[in-house]
């Protein structure tokens, strides 16, 4: 039984136009890796633009707006598979974008080391549960306090809801056998 | 990353006046109390910190008005709003600095982040034209 945090929307190939790119995290180094976040998220960004031609002042700013917003949010999802993907070969990093009429949905899945599941699915709890505006302030308060740089984990995903409007959800799997890891899938969901 | 360092005054603190990077650029005019940050920031976790010592010596300043001018800042990822977040946090502390900052229409990311920053210091002036 896999286990599921908000309201996680699954789509598959035939629900809308999509693309998909993975790799192994663990095959390059890091900041050859960080690098590829940039490039990925710019693509998927640019790509999606194509959908919605700039043909006049209303839609070339509508099409400025999606794309910026895509181009985040991407950014943020592979940041986050980087950081905090296991250094195993069981899975691949990948991202996902699937286009409707009524909504953008992306998706990134990374394997998870175990010692993070549980501190990261409290994180979840507090972003499903609590005032988004509260919490983004006393996460960026205490992330002023605290020197050692890791601490920003989870403005990433504050940002997203607090200034995109989107809906996140995630999905961890159940290993079917022992030794096998847990992957993630975060799913997030932007309204057009 | 190539940095230019001011040895003007051989007492004072080294002062790191420019970051300069393919990607992006900071860059401090002490007489003017300005910080101008343009291009791309996508750096992670203490790739800031360069950045960081920058903005936290200009706010050590203590000017009257110190502006933060991000009008080319095309792109910054959550980290980098964190490292901005820091720096206003350290303005706050100091009390000294009425904070102007100016921003660009044309990222759209601008108007829907940048005013998070007035959580965190409510006096803050956001300029986005």
């Amino acid at each position: 039984m896999a286990q599921t945090f908000g309201e996680f929307v699954e789509l598959l190939a035939g629900d809308g136009e999509y693309l998909k790119i993975g790799f192994h995290p663990s095959s390059i180094p890091l900041q050859q890796r960080w690098r590829n976040n940039g490039l990925s998220a710019d693509f998927l960004a640019d790509y999606l633009s194509t959908f919605f031609p700039g043909e006049d002042l209303a839609s070339a700013e509508r099409q400025s707006q999606i794309k910026d917003a895509v181009g985040y949010i991407a950014n943020e999802l592979l940041e986050n598979c980087m950081k905090y993907s296991h250094a195993s070969k069981q899975h691949l990093v990948s991202i996902e974008m699937f286009l409707e009429p009524g909504a953008i949905t992306l998706y990134t899945s990374n394997g998870i080391a175990p010692a993070r599941i549980e501190p990261f699915q409290k994180f979840i709890q507090r972003l499903l549960t609590e005032d988004i505006d509260a919490l983004y302030t006393e996460q960026l308060e205490r992330n002023a306090e605290d020197d050692d740089g890791r601490s920003a984990s989870g403005m990433g995903f504050l940002t997203m809801l607090s200034d995109y409007g989107v809906k996140i959800a995630w999905n961890f799997s159940t290993p079917t056998q022992p030794g096998n890891e847990v992957a993630v899938t975060t799913m997030v969901r932007m309204p057009l | 990353m190539r940095r230019t360092l001011s040895h003007s005054n051989p007492h004072a603190k080294t002062l790191l006046m420019d970051i300069t990077h393919q990607d992006y650029q900071v860059q401090y005019d002490e007489a003017a109390a300005t910080v101008r940050c343009s291009g791309s920031f996508r750096l992670h976790g203490d790739e800031y910190k360069p950045v960081l010592d920058l903005l936290t010596q200009a706010a050590d300043a203590r000017p009257a008005t110190l502006t933060l001018d991000l009008r080319e800042l095309q792109f910054l990822n959550s980290s980098g709003i964190n490292t901005l977040s820091k720096f206003v946090l350290q303005v706050r502390k100091h009390g000294a600095s009425q904070v102007l900052v100016q921003g660009s229409t044309r990222f759209p990311w601008q108007e829907k982040s940048l005013k998070n920053l007035q959580r965190l210091l409510p006096a803050l002036r956001l300029d986005i034209v």
